[in-house]
């Protein structure tokens, strides 16, 4: 067992002792952290988005106006604020930022802010969805291949969870919709519907999507529970509990189970990148109008205001998602002391 | 990208340094049979990129208007798309492009994660700090997200998409590293190396950098998988290495627009992609074995 970057250091013989003061310090600690590395990442994006190739401006009045005199072009510079100098601007940005002012699109001037709000439940509700596939399958599957180790069950769910890793959600999602589609003709290929609006439609459209996305996640999910559970399994007490007399059933549901979660639990947490990047992939090609589809647009319209939107808040999310998994690892394991 | 490379335990140094575990082929091949195969599965695709335009057998840019999206067949094996070329010899070729910039990725990464990693854990204090925030940083991008605007910015070349992919994947070897020297840092052997009066920089490139390697050689051949599949997503996107150049996610791209007529198209690259990342993940989980007994241990305990 051994979690993922930003990995707890777990000294040893720290058993005995009162846990909470360390934990609270650490989640102190951790959230004065968070708007350190916010900053840091603004300040990447920024200066990433002013590498850009070409002038903003003529990205931001289109290409049709292109051809207006350089009195007009310097006006509106000055106007964009493109003439002052790049600390300025940044520091503008970041202002605006704090507003919550993410800008307006160079597409259609629509705010970018609207835009992505408008977008939030669809792509959170793919993902939400993926993820509950991804555990409902992952965390029976590894589980079960831990308990009969060794034996023909654990090597298919342990082939099966590499294949999982080793997949491209794309192709996978190609064979689905081959399958699903074009030759059983069961379900739509592509669309999208509110789950609130209209619950049966809205399932079968999410069917394929979901499946792509969950099915390939959920193969790092068994592995992680296989050897979490299989850690576990080796440990004092749960000898402990057979020799007592405890039935395996019981062993393992209530005894084993419970304590191999917890680096499953912080897992599934650290999979949201791996979903928001899959988003991107699998909303284009279902064409579900979520932010992932807004974002692959974004790129190919050098449309940058929305582009920067949209990455700053993935890279919020995963950094609140980190922050709580490992704030959920310190305060349910009194083992862990953070340093 | 997926966490496949978080669950590499530290190397246990101190056990098997004296006794590293000496494994021949013959023996690593009868004990790791999975990774055996996928060695030879990778040595197959990496002999096909390098042999590519003498295997092929056609132009993999040559159209054919008669023959468009021809099923596959004795004259076309894995058969014809939308402009009648060769999926075979396409399929070859896109081996070159995605190899290529997977193992200059994972180059990169080691480049610059492990330096930094080796410093950040040996030195601690302000430095560590700095390295670990700004790691901290860069994984807060989603890797696809990053990837795709690195390579907006600077253009879609090899180099460019190799470059995007490495720096995405660099923290990652900063911590692994770094996690790693904070253990090895108070060992005897280093106590020993400062009695002597080696200088810092002697420590960390001479006692600290080969004792990571079995760490970093693993975490290597599972980044390989997932650069493969990072740079399949962003040619499948279209934002990866540009058209006439064969790259299998490209293939898949345009194989997506026909899945209705010809949905063969896409069996190929997408196998090819499947093998290959599959491949590069069990021979490091392979590597690991022979590296890691304490997680043998645990497997089969």
């Amino acid at each position: 067992m051994s979690p993922r970057h930003g990995k707890p250091n777990v000294a040893a013989g720290n058993r005995a002792g009162p846990g909470t003061p360390f934990v609270i310090a650490y989640v102190m600690r951790r959230c004065l952290q968070i708007p350190f590395v916010v900053l840091l990442v603004t300040l990447a994006l920024f200066f990433i988005m002013h590498l850009l190739p070409g002038d903003p401006i003529y990205a931001a009045i289109g290409e049709s106006e292109a051809s207006l005199d350089e009195v007009a072009i310097h006006q509106m510079r000055e106007d964009l604020g493109l003439n002052d100098p790049l600390p300025v601007q940044y520091g503008n940005w970041l202002a605006d930022l704090a507003r919550g002012d993410l800008g307006r699109s160079f597409k259609d001037r629509v705010s970018v802010g609207d835009n992505i709000k408008g977008r939030i439940p669809i792509t959170a509700q793919l993902g939400l969805m993926a993820l509950l596939v991804a555990v409902c399958v992952g965390v029976p599957a590894g589980t079960i291949a831990a308990v009969k180790r060794n034996s023909i069950l654990d090597y298919c769910v342990t082939i099966i969870a590499i294949f999982g890793i080793a997949v491209p959600s794309f192709w996978f999602a190609m064979l689905l919709i081959w399958l699903f589609v074009v030759t059983l003709g069961w379900l739509p290929a592509s669309g999208f519907v509110g789950i609130w609006e209209d619950p049966w439609p809205a399932i079968e459209h999410m069917v394929l999507p979901v499946a792509a996305l969950g099915l390939t996640l959920s193969g790092s999910i068994m592995r992680y529970t296989r050897s979490s559970v299989l850690d576990v399994l080796n440990q004092d007490y749960v000898r402990t509990a057979r020799a007592k007399g405890l039935n395996e059933r019981t062993v393992i549901i209530r005894h084993a189970l419970r304590n191999s979660l917890l680096p499953v639990v912080t897992v599934v947490g650290l999979q949201l990148g791996y979903l928001l990047g899959g988003s991107i992939i699998i909303e284009n090609m279902f064409a579900i109008p979520g932010l992932g589809r807004l974002a692959l647009d974004a790129i190919n319209g050098r449309d940058y205001p929305t582009l920067q939107g949209v990455v700053l808040l993935f890279t919020f999310l995963v950094l609140v998602v980190n922050l709580l998994t490992d704030m959920s690892y310190a305060v349910l394991d009194p083992r862990i002391r953070y340093s | 990208m997926k966490a496949n490379m978080d669950d590499i335990a530290p190397f246990e140094f101190a056990q098997s340094a004296r006794r590293r575990p000496r494994c021949r082929p013959a023996q690593f091949a009868r004990r790791h049979p999975m990774a055996a195969i996928a060695a030879s599965i990778i040595v197959v695709f990496v002999a096909a990129a390098l042999f590519a335009p003498l295997l092929a057998p056609y132009d993999p840019a040559a159209t054919d208007g008669v023959n468009r999206l021809q099923t596959p067949s004795a004259s076309h094996v894995f058969g014809t798309d939308t402009l009648g070329r060769d999926v075979f010899s396409r399929a070859l070729h896109g081996a070159r492009v995605s190899l290529e910039v997977a193992v200059l990725a994972v180059l990169v990464a080691g480049a610059i994660g492990v330096p930094l990693g080796i410093l950040s854990g040996f030195r601690g204090g302000w430095i560590d700090t700095i390295v670990m925030r700004v790691t901290d940083a860069v994984i807060a991008f989603p890797s696809l997200v990053l990837a795709l605007t690195l390579v907006l910015v600077l253009g879609p070349t090899v180099v460019n998409i190799m470059l995007a992919l490495g720096i995405g994947a660099a923290p990652s070897y900063a911590r692994l590293v770094r996690g790693q020297v904070l253990s090895l840092k108070n060992m005897e052997y280093i106590t020993a190396a400062r009695a002597i009066g080696a200088t810092d920089i002697r420590i960390m490139a001479r006692y600290l950098w080969p004792n990571t390697l079995p760490t970093v050689i693993v975490a290597a051949s599972l980044t390989m998988g997932t650069a493969i599949l990072a740079e399949a997503s962003l040619s499948f996107l279209g934002v990866g290495v540009r058209p006439p150049t064969p790259t299998w996610g490209g293939m898949l791209n345009e194989a997506f627009s026909q899945i209705y007529a010809a949905p063969f198209l896409s069996v190929f690259p997408g196998a090819a992609i499947f093998l290959i990342t599959l491949s590069f993940n069990l021979l490091g989980d392979g590597i690991r074995d022979v590296m890691d007994p304490r997680l043998r241990t645990i497997d089969h305990g």
